[in-house]
């Protein structure tokens, strides 16, 4: 008989076997960490003179306003990356042998989500860290900085969701390119570099409606004390999560037949 | 050059070509992808236009230089990945024992990436002045960009065949395109180095090569002729040709005892 119990046990299992995996393997820890580092070395390094174009005015400063991105950015990664991994198990057998094993195989969708999780808090704790190290400034209030990472805990399971629905039905590493160009371009078409009211043309357009707008600038209203479509952002991140469910059970149901 | 040696490059070289042109996994990228990014950075990064010492109106025709060094990168994943596949499948190896000169062998495949150099460079000048860029230097100056595309493909591609023929694995190969895609980021891609405020940063750009490899290309589109612009933006490309047909000599004098 199915329990909450054995999907739990499958998903304690999972986790724990690939987050081991993923420490002990420097090809995948690597990469994952230094990412998100020269995205944030780059645009908050290398961008600086944007925090004094006309307009732009951030009260915690450029560095703190890039780091919001960065953060929202590593934090979809996160999940992405880890339906890479799901993929990389189905195309060397390890997650159909995983199937036949499982009590309850919903266990194996939890087990990865919980692995997302956890590559996450690794990779935003090392660029937390470097950010302040190199003088970047909070002044939102405890919690804010609480729902900050609240907001990027929900996107990585949107990142998960969608790569491993993905990875559910391609059931290949050869599908990496599918899972990595929506969300690339759903990040980068919304107010990276400069705030929305500056951005100009076409891209203010699709800005306007893209939900990452809300994500960003939340985190940036969380991390400056200022809020600012904090709830949307929350909203958008919860009804992401709850469509990409059903995408990513279905997929399993898929890889569940096939297998 | 005897007419044997003309023969075997021109058939290695049109084989090379061939290679690529057939394959649409490998020529999206090389089109779209720096065009999305130039897209997505023209239109995010406009506003940086309005900062006092930037060197023109047009973020477009600032921005476009980068897309000539994605191209090179694309040259390099390519042309490794391509040589790797026919060390991997001993398509290689049945080369070698032929009459076939090693030099014809590296040469056709350079010079089947230079075609496509100087190809990839004219759809990115004619999107770029669709896009509205202004090439400040005129006729001649489109005639230089393809010279200097050619030359920088070429030397990525040289790369390129280093690291497959050292590795023998296009897995190794496709590995090294976030390594250099790091140098675009840490150099002088999104701002003038004028406006690169933070000190490191700063320092790193001015060190990093890729700059002036960039401000070779865009000093044709935003100043017209400038002599040292361009005279720096051979020197890396022409350098880095250099420095990769060195390591290519070392790995194919490997690879051919080994084989």
């Amino acid at each position: 008989m199915k329990t909450h119990g054995s999907i739990g046990r499958v998903a304690l299992t999972i986790a724990w076997r690939s987050l081991h995996t993923y420490v002990r393997r420097p090809d995948l820890f690597v990469p994952s960490l230094v990412f998100p580092l020269v995205f944030l070395a780059s645009f908050a390094g290398g961008l600086t003179a944007l925090g004094s174009v006309p307009g732009f005015h951030f009260p915690a400063g450029y560095t703190a306003f890039q780091f919001v991105f960065v953060l929202c950015q590593s934090s979809m990664f996160a999940g992405l990356f880890t339906g890479f991994s799901l993929a990389f198990d189905f195309e060397s057998g390890f997650a159909r042998r995983l199937m036949l094993a499982a009590e309850d195989r919903r266990g194996i969708a939890l087990g990865y989500a919980l692995v997302a999780l956890s590559r996450a808090v690794i990779t935003l704790t090392l660029v937390t860290g470097v950010a302040l190290a190199t003088g970047m400034q909070i002044t939102g209030s405890g919690v804010d900085v609480f729902g900050l990472y609240g907001l990027a805990a929900l996107l990585v399971l949107v990142g998960y969701a969608w790569a491993a629905g993905v990875a559910f039905r391609f059931r290949s590493i050869q599908a990496g390119p599918l899972m990595q160009t929506p969300v690339f371009l759903i990040i980068f078409l919304a107010p990276v570099y400069v705030p929305l009211n500056l951005l100009q043309g076409w891209i203010h357009a699709v800005a306007l409606i893209n939900p990452a707008t809300a994500f960003l600038e939340a985190g940036r209203g969380l991390i400056s004390g200022v809020h600012d479509h904090t709830g949307l952002a929350y909203i958008c991140a919860a009804a992401l999560i709850a469509l990409l469910s059903v995408w990513m059970l279905t997929g399993l149901r898929k890889a569940e037949t096939s297998a | 050059m005897s007419s044997v040696l003309v023969t075997q490059i021109g058939v290695l070289a049109r084989r090379s070509m061939l290679k690529t042109l057939r394959q649409p996994f490998q020529m999206f990228p090389i089109v779209f992808f720096p065009l999305i990014l130039l897209a997505v950075n023209a239109s995010g990064l406009k506003a940086a236009t309005r900062l006092p010492g930037f060197p023109t109106h047009s973020y477009v025709s600032f921005a476009i230089a980068v897309a000539f060094i994605q191209g090179g990168m694309f040259s390099l994943i390519n042309t490794g990945t391509n040589l790797a596949e026919d060390i991997e499948s001993g398509f290689f190896e049945r080369l070698a024992l032929t009459p076939l000169r090693r030099v014809s062998l590296i040469s056709g495949l350079l010079v089947g990436v230079g075609v496509l150099g100087v190809l990839q460079s004219a759809v990115y000048i004619v999107m770029a002045l669709v896009a509205g860029a202004h090439l400040d230097a005129g006729f001649g100056g489109a005639l230089v960009i393809l010279a200097l595309g050619a030359l920088t493909a070429m030397g990525f591609g040289a790369l390129g065949c280093a690291a497959a023929l050292k590795t023998g694995s296009g897995e190794a190969v496709q590995g090294l395109f976030p390594l250099f895609f790091v140098f675009i980021f840490l150099s002088s891609s999104n701002l003038p180095r004028n406006l690169l405020r933070t000190g490191w940063f700063h320092t790193v750009a001015t060190w990093n090569p890729i700059s002036y490899l960039i401000e070779g290309f865009r000093s044709l589109f935003i100043t017209g002729w400038d002599g040292t612009a361009l005279w720096r933006g051979f020197a890396v490309a022409a350098g880095l040709m250099a420095i990769a047909l060195l390591a290519v000599a070392g790995a194919l004098r490997s690879r051919m005892q080994r084989t």
